[in-house]
């Protein structure tokens, strides 16, 4: 039994190395390093920015023509109100968990296989919030009062309404944006040392000098590097998962069928995570293809990303089932109602979809000759991505174009204006992320270092 | 003795993160307390080593997470309670069940703040100039070499002594900082 193929494969995937052999610590820096510190790109990455970059155009244009005309372009509407905007919200920001969750709570766990895609991550987290804020402060209609949400002494002596779940969204999104930036540029202050001492060219050296602060290694200030570190992991997890919790009160606090549910926070933190892994495969998977880092993003982590995109979709999958139970155990006829329509009704293809994305397209994962293919995998957190997308469709619209009084049912059909902006955002993410790769190290160097010296110290028993 | 005052002080290289902390313990033990130590990544008890055991820094983060929490908090009770107050159907003003969200993300943002911001000025950074960058081979601090610095303030710190001390610590290179 032991000499079967699938044994053999599972003994070669519970001991694969989560660093290929053969590196010491010049090595690790030096591959790292020559990403960012290469004259000239190669050919792909001006293709990709360039394509990216034209979505940012598209953006803009659609942005101008909105402060122009008004929310009247979308195809927002009564009683369907939120419609593009907050499911975009919701996407974007649910991508945005994985960045913080890999690099806060996978170390306080201890889980040494996030190294390598921590910084990744995290700079993906930071687009993400990027383009999730974008939406609800196009949608107020008048962006340029956005300020009103912020307590601040005005004239109109008026104060937010601390009440509501959509200020307390301001002050969530706005502390998350905040610490993750904090913690990426934390995680960054030693790498940029190394760049600044290894730039050749006077400009970058400048520059990432300049960034670095003047940091050099000093036992001391890792101690206290450290120290900081720990610190705001341990602010972050509790952060990660109130941000989306109040996301999610955004609707259970109102009465509307199919949201006013308590199941909401922790359903849509582990929906948030699973979408979050899903772009981080998405993405680590072309990347470590192209930049040629199999050795540093190795089959233990795709196999790792793997099953926790297996063990949140079976939460996520547990939440859409206790959405429907309490829908019908609550005998209240508006939620049977909405159950039924949200899977019978004119949105059902939608619903199935969703299904079929987020609960069927995943169970592929429980095979490991799945988890350790990686055209399956990155076609599976492709199918994902969709998934959770849909997944804020069914939830925003079906709840809304059919609540109480069938004198106010509509239909909700976004435009191409609707199109245009969440298009433009992917571009924007995407432009952010191609400079990223183009000017920072894409995975943490000193954290790469401590691990060839773990390595080497396991090594000699 | 004159020559000590036109210098910063010693820095030896290493080449294996064992030998520093080595070192750095044999320093520490021959009385030397003006001692620094420089390694390209965090390692284990090299702070301690260079007779550093603890930092103030988490009680930093909590004081100012306390201060966060009640000053989000006071913010929305002076708002509710005292600057605006709406009677809603007799509902209590101070509805403070409402309020934990952003009292608990203000307690979040400040102590977090206070950790970045913290563990830079305690570490005295930014620090636009520093005398050990004046060796030439301390570029590769940050890449894959230890270095150890006896600096000249130290009260036992002797030119040549100090350098004979050093080398006996097995280093590869032995060099003198420019102030």
């Amino acid at each position: 039994m032991a000499d079967s193929p699938a044994d053999k494969l599972a003994e070669q995937m519970a001991t694969a190395p989560i660093l290929g052999p053969g590196h010491d610590y010049a090595s690790v820096t030096d591959k790292i390093s020559a990403i960012v510190l290469k004259r000239r790109p190669p050919k792909w990455w001006w293709v990709g920015f360039a394509i990216a970059f034209a979505l940012v155009m598209l953006m803009l244009y659609s942005i101008t023509y909105l402060l122009l005309v008004g929310v009247g372009i979308w195809g927002i509407q009564v009683p369907v109100g939120w419609g593009f905007a907050i499911i975009n919200f919701v996407w974007w920001i649910g991508i945005g968990h994985a960045g913080t969750l890999i690099s806060a709570i996978l170390l306080l766990l201890r889980q040494q296989w996030r190294t390598s895609i921590n910084r990744f991550a995290e700079a993906m987290t930071l687009f993400a919030v990027a383009c999730a804020g974008l939406f609800p402060l196009l949608h107020m209609g008048r962006p340029w009062l956005a300020y009103w949400m912020f307590p601040y002494p005005d004239t109109m002596k008026m104060w937010p309404n601390f009440r509501s779940p959509l200020a307390w969204d301001v002050f969530a999104v706005s502390t998350y944006a905040t610490v993750s930036l904090l913690f990426w540029f934390v995680g960054l202050l030693p790498d940029l040392a190394t760049l600044r001492d290894r730039a050749k060219n006077p400009v970058a050296k400048v520059i990432y000098g300049f960034l670095a602060m003047g940091w050099r290694g000093s036992a001391v200030h890792w101690y206290r590097h450290e120290t900081a570190s720990l610190l705001l992991a341990g602010l972050a997890t509790p952060l990660v998962l109130s941000v989306h919790t109040i996301v999610s009160f955004d609707f259970a606090f109102g009465i509307v069928p199919g949201w006013h549910a308590t199941i909401f926070p922790p359903y849509f933190v582990a929906g948030a995570i699973y979408a979050g892994f899903a772009m981080v495969l998405t993405l680590s998977i072309p990347v470590r293809k192209v930049f040629g880092l199999e050795d540093f993003i190795t089959m233990r982590h795709l196999d790792n990303m793997g099953k926790v995109l297996l063990a949140t979709a079976l939460i996520v999958g547990y939440g859409y089932m206790m959405e429907a139970f309490s829908a019908y155990y609550s005998s209240d006829q508006y939620e049977r109602f909405m159950i039924l329509n949200r899977m019978f009704g004119p949105y059902a293809a939608m619903y199935w979809c969703l299904i079929l994305c987020n609960i069927v397209t995943p169970q592929f994962l429980w095979f490991r000759k799945v988890r350790s293919n990686v055209g399956a995998l990155f076609a599976i957190a492709m199918v994902v991505n969709v998934g959770m997308w849909l997944e804020r469709f069914v939830i925003v619209v079906t709840s809304l174009h059919r609540d109480f009084l069938p004198s106010s049912w509509g239909m909700y059909y976004p435009t191409r204006w609707d199109f245009a902006l969440f298009f433009g955002t992917i571009g924007l993410f995407l432009t952010l992320l191609f400079l990223f790769l183009r000017f920072l190290p894409l995975i943490s160097i000193y954290e790469m270092r401590a691990l060839v010296s773990e390595e080497e110290k396991k090594a000699e028993g | 003795m004159k020559k000590t005052e036109t210098i910063y002080g010693l820095m030896a290289e290493f080449t294996t993160a064992e030998q520093l902390l080595e070192a750095a313990h044999r320093t520490h033990d021959a009385g030397y307390h003006r001692v620094d130590a420089f390694s390209p990544f965090p390692i284990e008890g090299l702070a301690d080593a260079v007779g550093f055991h603890r930092t103030r820094l988490p009680l930093v983060v909590l004081a100012a997470g306390i201060a966060g929490g009640c000053s989000g908090f006071a913010m929305q009770y002076y708002a509710a309670v005292v600057s605006y107050p709406i009677n809603v159907g007799g509902r209590p003003l101070n509805s403070w069940p409402a309020f934990i969200p952003i009292t608990f993300e203000m307690t979040i943002l400040f102590a977090a703040a206070a950790a970045v911001f913290g563990m830079l000025i305690m570490n005295g950074l930014p620090t636009p100039y520093h005398p050990v960058f004046n060796v030439p081979r301390f570029a590769l601090a940050s890449r894959d070499r230890f270095f150890l610095c006896i600096k000249a303030r130290d009260p036992m710190f002797d030119l040549e002594l100090t350098r004979k001390f050093m080398a006996t610590l097995n280093p590869r290179e032995v060099s003198e900082i420019e102030p």
